[in-house]
């Protein structure tokens, strides 16, 4: 019997494999299918102070080996959140939950997480600072080690709860925005968001997205999230959750190898709704085919 | 929402650049006209949300235009090959809220979907009629099939006159034998905006939008109506018109 487990700073996984935020709505859509309490945790929709639709439309656009998403973090809003979304995805999900927190100034990130640092069912959050769909938005905080830190910091005074900041990979140094991360306070860090990326309309001749660019994931960004994380593990010493094109259990040893404590599976679940579930099935028989007994044993074990 | 491995029973072209496939599996989920498929292919990230035209059994029939290179690839796929599919997407026409005398109006691809739902509305005892618009003649299909269903208020309008009435299905209209009292629609945006105008009566549109996952996880084909935020692969693709909005 080996053993998938993994304890990500104070929430004890029975396995590392979370989906991702953005890719599993509030969870009810996979519900129907199987049973989510298979998952290590789930990773909740990006939630922003006030209600949003998004982006207009078309904000989907296909790639070879991924796609494009240019959503713009549409959802109800933190407090329909809080009333609504979570207290039915308790009905299916038992396990504690990651709240995905985006804002655009820093007193909004600050109330969020005031509420949600109220919540029993949620287990961690998650501070997305480097979502790249929206103008004057998350970008800014997750491309400088500054306002990286100065969010990090605001956050950090409002909430006990483990903090895990994820960071975008369009910024020129992801570990010097790691570092500043942790030094502001950080649990942890989840990496790495959407690469930015567009497409063009051969018979249009104009971009498919309608906000011209948007953010690219899929297995073709697989290597890239890999590398990333395997820098910023040298360079913090905080817990990370790695993402970005993890459609396999091969995948998840691998950029466990590579220094992640857990791992998000994001695009895998929009081709593929049982996704999640097949990785957590074969995560034991591929551990067994490669001599690993406690899957902890081997974070970070590529350096 | 299920999903199962589907056996290519027939692909055949139909028209222009239309094929129709018959496909075998479990349809046990698609509950009503107007739902849709989404169907994983060799090579393709993204599934292709195709609407259902009709459902026999264990066969279910989709009609569609070979326009990019994922549905010009389907149309090279031969009998006998399997395909993952999740079926029963979407919420699909109600069949119960006309009365005695719908038109049917589908546009190009659009038209598909509107079999399965004349089909449905004969067995609730009710007489629609039917409207489809293409281009050109060699762009038409379906309207021997609606024909054969016993149907005999059925029009095909193209715009370039070479088949049925030349125009729009809005030029249609006067040839109806009765006036319509509520409406089905699925085509172009703008060929539905028209007809949004042009018809007094209720109706229910049927939206496309470019899809991510298709079944309401990544929200990347939402729309804004008078009833909130609603996703076309989950919520729709069927809206009905007063909360419409364009």
């Amino acid at each position: 019997m080996v053993n998938t487990s993994v304890q990500l700073s104070t929430m004890h996984l029975d396995n590392p494999v979370i989906p991702a935020s953005g890719t599993f709505g509030f969870g009810y859509e996979f519900a129907e299918l199987y049973d989510i309490n298979v998952l290590g945790s789930i990773s909740m929709k990006g939630t922003t102070r006030e209600p949003r639709f998004g982006n207009p439309t078309p904000r989907i656009a296909e790639c070879t080996a991924g796609l494009i998403n240019s959503v713009g973090l549409q959802n109800p809003g933190i407090d329909k959140v809080i009333e609504h979304e979570i207290p039915e995805l308790s009905k299916y999900y038992t396990k504690p939950v990651i709240a995905n927190i985006s804002g655009f100034a820093i007193d909004e990130y600050v109330e969020c997480c005031e509420k949600a640092d109220k919540v029993d069912k949620i287990g961690m959050i998650e501070l997305n600072i480097s979502c790249p769909n929206v103008h004057n938005g998350g970008m800014s905080f997750g491309t400088s080690a500054e306002s990286a830190y100065e969010v990090t910091k605001a956050v950090r005074a409002v909430t006990s709860k483990p903090l895990f900041v994820k960071l975008t990979p369009n910024a020129p140094s992801i570990a010097e925005i790691a570092v500043a991360c942790e030094k502001a306070g950080a649990d942890g860090v989840s990496l790495i968001n959407t690469l930015l990326g567009m497409r063009i309309d051969l018979k249009t001749r104009k971009p498919v997205i309608a906000n011209v660019k948007g953010g690219f994931s899929g297995p073709a960004v697989f290597p890239v999230a890999l590398r990333m994380v395997y820098e910023v593990y040298e360079a913090v010493n905080i817990p990370i959750m790695g993402m970005g094109g993890v459609s396999s259990a091969a995948d998840v040893i691998e950029m466990m190898l590579a220094g992640a404590t857990a791992v998000q599976v994001g695009a895998a679940n929009l081709k593929d709704p049982y996704a999640c579930k097949n990785i957590i099935d074969e995560l034991p028989i591929e551990m067994a085919k490669l001599g690993i007994e406690n899957l902890s044993d081997i974070i970070g074990g590529a350096h | 929402m299920k999903k199962s491995l589907f056996e290519i029973v027939s692909n055949i072209g139909i028209a222009k650049s239309v094929w129709k496939m018959v496909l075998r599996g479990d349809t046990s989920d698609i509950t009503k006209p107007g739902q849709f498929i989404n169907i994983e292919l060799d090579g393709f990230y993204l599934r292709r949300p195709i609407s259902v035209c009709d459902v026999n059994g264990d066969e279910v029939t989709i009609i569609y235009k070979a326009v990019g290179k994922g549905t010009e690839y389907m149309a090279t796929l031969q009998p006998g090959v399997k395909l993952d599919v999740l079926s029963g997407l979407g919420n699909g026409f109600d069949v119960a809220a006309c009365g005695d005398a719908p038109v049917l109006l589908g546009g190009g691809a659009g038209s598909a979907p509107m079999y399965l739902l004349a089909k449905e509305l004969i067995k609730a005892g009710k007489k629609p009629s039917v409207i489809i618009g293409f281009n050109s003649a060699e762009d038409s299909y379906l309207e021997e099939d609606f024909k054969a269903l016993g149907l005999d208020d059925v029009y095909t309008t193209t715009v370039d006159g070479t088949k049925g009435i030349k125009g729009f299905v809005t030029n249609a209209f006067e040839h109806l034998a009765v006036k319509p009292d509520y409406h089905y629609i699925c085509g172009p945006e703008v060929m539905m905006k028209v007809v949004y105008d042009a018809l007094e009566c209720d109706g229910q549109y049927s939206f496309e939008e470019r899809m991510g996952c298709g079944f309401g996880a990544c929200m990347g084909c939402s729309c804004e109506t008078k009833y909130g935020n609603k996703r076309i692969c989950r919520d729709g693709p069927v809206l009905v018109k007063e909360e419409i909005i364009w």
